[in-house]
């Protein structure tokens, strides 16, 4: 029944080149002297790190701006993907004469450590083995994340960034940033995000390792090396996931209970329903682009993420003496972070002292909101980096 | 409630200088030091944060209710969270700022009174201004005409106004005295933003000031 929905015709060693050599990226490798130190207490090395850019940089380095992708994006935020052909996840966004301008900013977006895109993870080869890494690669956290994003700055001579921006797990390194250099972050703009992935969260990302974990060709996570791509698993759990990202008014908005190229019921387990279609088609698109085990990774990377317990179990600290400027968003209809997680970070902000800003949209697009045409959030993040470089003392955009 | 409030004044009938700033507003700004932090309760569309800004270079905060004003303020590059008041004053620590602001807006509050003392806790100085209900209009519409006052800075209906808690000159004095603070100045405007003679005395404030604005602190230092 899924199967036939979801039988696509692509082997895992497309992503496992495309994690090796990424097509139309910039790459930096740092060598046995430059080892990532890891949460998980082993150092990562070599490490490679693919990324992108867009716009100059300034004279005097001031106008960095690093955007952070989310669980399933990568580095191409704005121009065209070189696996999907698809336009950046946030041409919306970034881009000439966006929020976020490139003829006025600097714009850095890297691949995070695990993920597929061209930065070391599971899809990477160990250069002990000489093949892909699999499971033997290290659980990364996103405090590693930005470890590395930190490296990359430092081979690229940047010592402050303007701004760090991201949407969910984006806004997770945002925060992380701001709480693990703070001298180095003049703004921060987390978005849709919490300081700690919450019970219900790590359920859901549990149901998806479990789903890619379930499928015969995950071998123990050893696919890469012994063939197959658990294609069927990971299908499974963007699918899962997928719903989380949207909201039932959405959902309703988009499909209700419409039936797909068809007047009746067939009486059968095919996608009778529009949205059934829908998302059999959101699995099997995902699964093209992406490395299974890299999805294990970083799930468990957000699951791990709490910034309070970094500090002693009170987030206040983790912000304390910041001159970063915070401006918190989020959305009426995300119920995987909600408004009360924006909340939570704004109180810790205030209660550290912080200049922050926060806004929620009223929206029905739920957590998917902050990649989508939301005009509010697009007025207040131009207005929010207008001020903030205001202060810095960058040239207004002429 | 509380941006709702702020329009009452933001209403084209609201004195205005030459120079297009709200009177009260200015009022307000020269209350505040240079370059000191402050906290605006109830900021609405943020003018006061951005005359503050303008004139006396604070590091401005702001509170707003309305999910509207907070995002305007926000795409203003203020620094301006949503929020309530009565419930999330309570959630800053002590001594963050120089002034906490409320700017007509008391009256419009739960709990006027827990308000202001948060306010003089999270801040060195308070500055609160509000409608005066003593105003002599408002006397003569409730004793001749027999309803509600209805003026050109309190608008509303007695059925759908945000204005929950009217106070007249003396009773916000009379609650300064309770709770232990010190007036440091005081003025009040009559209906054509003119500030009234400061030596007159306070029943004379109460009868033809149409609104006022308190400069308070504490007066026990050493307490928090």
């Amino acid at each position: 029944m899924v199967e036939a929905g979801l039988s696509t015709p692509r082997d895992a060693a497309g992503a496992s080149s495309e994690a090796e050599n990424p097509r139309d990226s910039l790459v930096v490798r740092f060598g046995a002297d430059k080892p990532l130190k890891l949460d998980a207490g082993v150092e990562l090395s070599p490490l490679q790190i693919a990324y992108k850019t867009y716009g100059t940089l300034n004279a005097d380095r001031s106008n960095a701006v690093l955007v952070a992708h989310a669980l399933t994006g990568d580095h191409h935020v704005a121009s065209v993907h070189p696996v999907t052909g698809k336009n950046g996840w946030w041409e919306t966004m970034v881009g000439p004469g966006r929020p976020i301008d490139t003829e006025r900013y600097f714009i850095i977006c890297p691949n995070v450590v695990g993920g597929c895109m061209g930065t070391s993870g599971p899809a990477s080869i160990n250069p002990k083995t000489g093949k892909p890494w699999g499971l033997e690669f290290p659980v990364i956290t996103i405090r590693d994340m930005v470890r590395a994003q930190a490296m990359l700055l430092d081979h690229l001579g940047i010592a402050t960034l303007f701004a760090v921006a991201g949407g969910s797990m984006g806004g997770m390194q945002a925060l992380q940033w701001a709480a693990s250099y703070p001298e180095r972050v003049f703004a921060a703009l987390p978005i849709a995000c919490s300081t700690r992935h919450s019970a219900q969260n790590i359920a859901f990302h549990e149901v998806g390792r479990q789903a890619v974990m379930a499928d015969p060709e995950w071998k123990q996570g050893r696919y890469l090396l012994e063939g197959g791509n658990p294609r069927r698993g990971l299908a499974v759990a963007r699918m899962g996931a997928h719903i989380t990202y949207l909201s039932d008014a959405a959902l309703h908005r988009k499909f209700g209970r419409k039936f797909q190229d068809r007047a009746n019921p067939t009486f059968s387990f095919d996608a009778d329903f529009e949205v059934e279609s829908y998302l059999r088609h959101q699995g099997i698109s995902f699964v093209e682009r992406f490395d299974a085990n890299s999805y294990l990774y970083l799930t468990r990377a957000m699951d791990y993420f709490d910034i309070a317990a970094d500090c002693g179990g009170v987030l206040a600290n983790a912000f304390k003496n910041t001159q970063t400027r915070f401006c918190v968003v989020s959305f009426t209809s995300d119920w995987l972070f909600p408004t009360s997680d924006s909340r939570a970070i704004v109180h810790a902000l205030n209660a550290a002292g912080a200049r922050v800003s926060f806004a929620e949209i009223v929206t029905d697009k739920g957590h998917d909101a902050f990649l989508l045409d939301e005009p509010e959030l697009f007025a207040i993040v131009r207005g929010f980096l207008d001020g903030a470089g205001k202060a810095r003392g960058l040239k207004a955009r002429g | 409630m509380l941006s709702r409030a702020n329009q009452n004044l933001n209403a084209a009938s609201a004195a205005r200088t030459s120079g297009g700033a709200r009177v009260d507003l200015l009022l307000v700004s020269q209350m505040v030091e240079n370059g000191a932090k402050v906290l605006d309760v109830g900021c609405g569309d943020g003018e006061l944060l951005r005359l503050l800004g303008e004139t006396r270079g604070v590091d401005g905060r702001g509170i707003e209710l309305s999910r509207e004003g907070v995002n305007e303020c926000v795409a203003k590059g203020l620094a301006v969270i949503q929020g309530d008041a009565d419930t999330d004053l309570a959630d800053y620590p002590d001594d963050t700022f120089d002034y906490v602001i409320l700017s007509q807006t008391l009256q419009a509050t739960r709990h006027p009174r827990v308000v202001l003392e948060h306010m003089l806790r999270i801040g060195r100085h308070a500055i609160v201004s509000f409608p005066n209900f003593g105003h002599w209009q408002v006397r003569l519409q409730l004793l001749f005409a027999g309803h509600m006052p209805q003026t050109e800075i309190l608008p509303y209906s007695w059925y759908d106004t945000p204005n929950i808690h009217h106070c007249t000159i003396k009773d916000f004095r009379q609650l300064c005295g309770t709770i232990g603070v010190k007036m440091e100045k005081a003025v009040a405007l009559n209906a054509w933003g003119t500030p009234l003679r400061l030596n007159a005395p306070w029943w004379f404030w109460n009868l033809f000031g149409e609104q006022a604005v308190f400069l308070l602190s504490r007066k026990d230092r050493t307490k928090s």
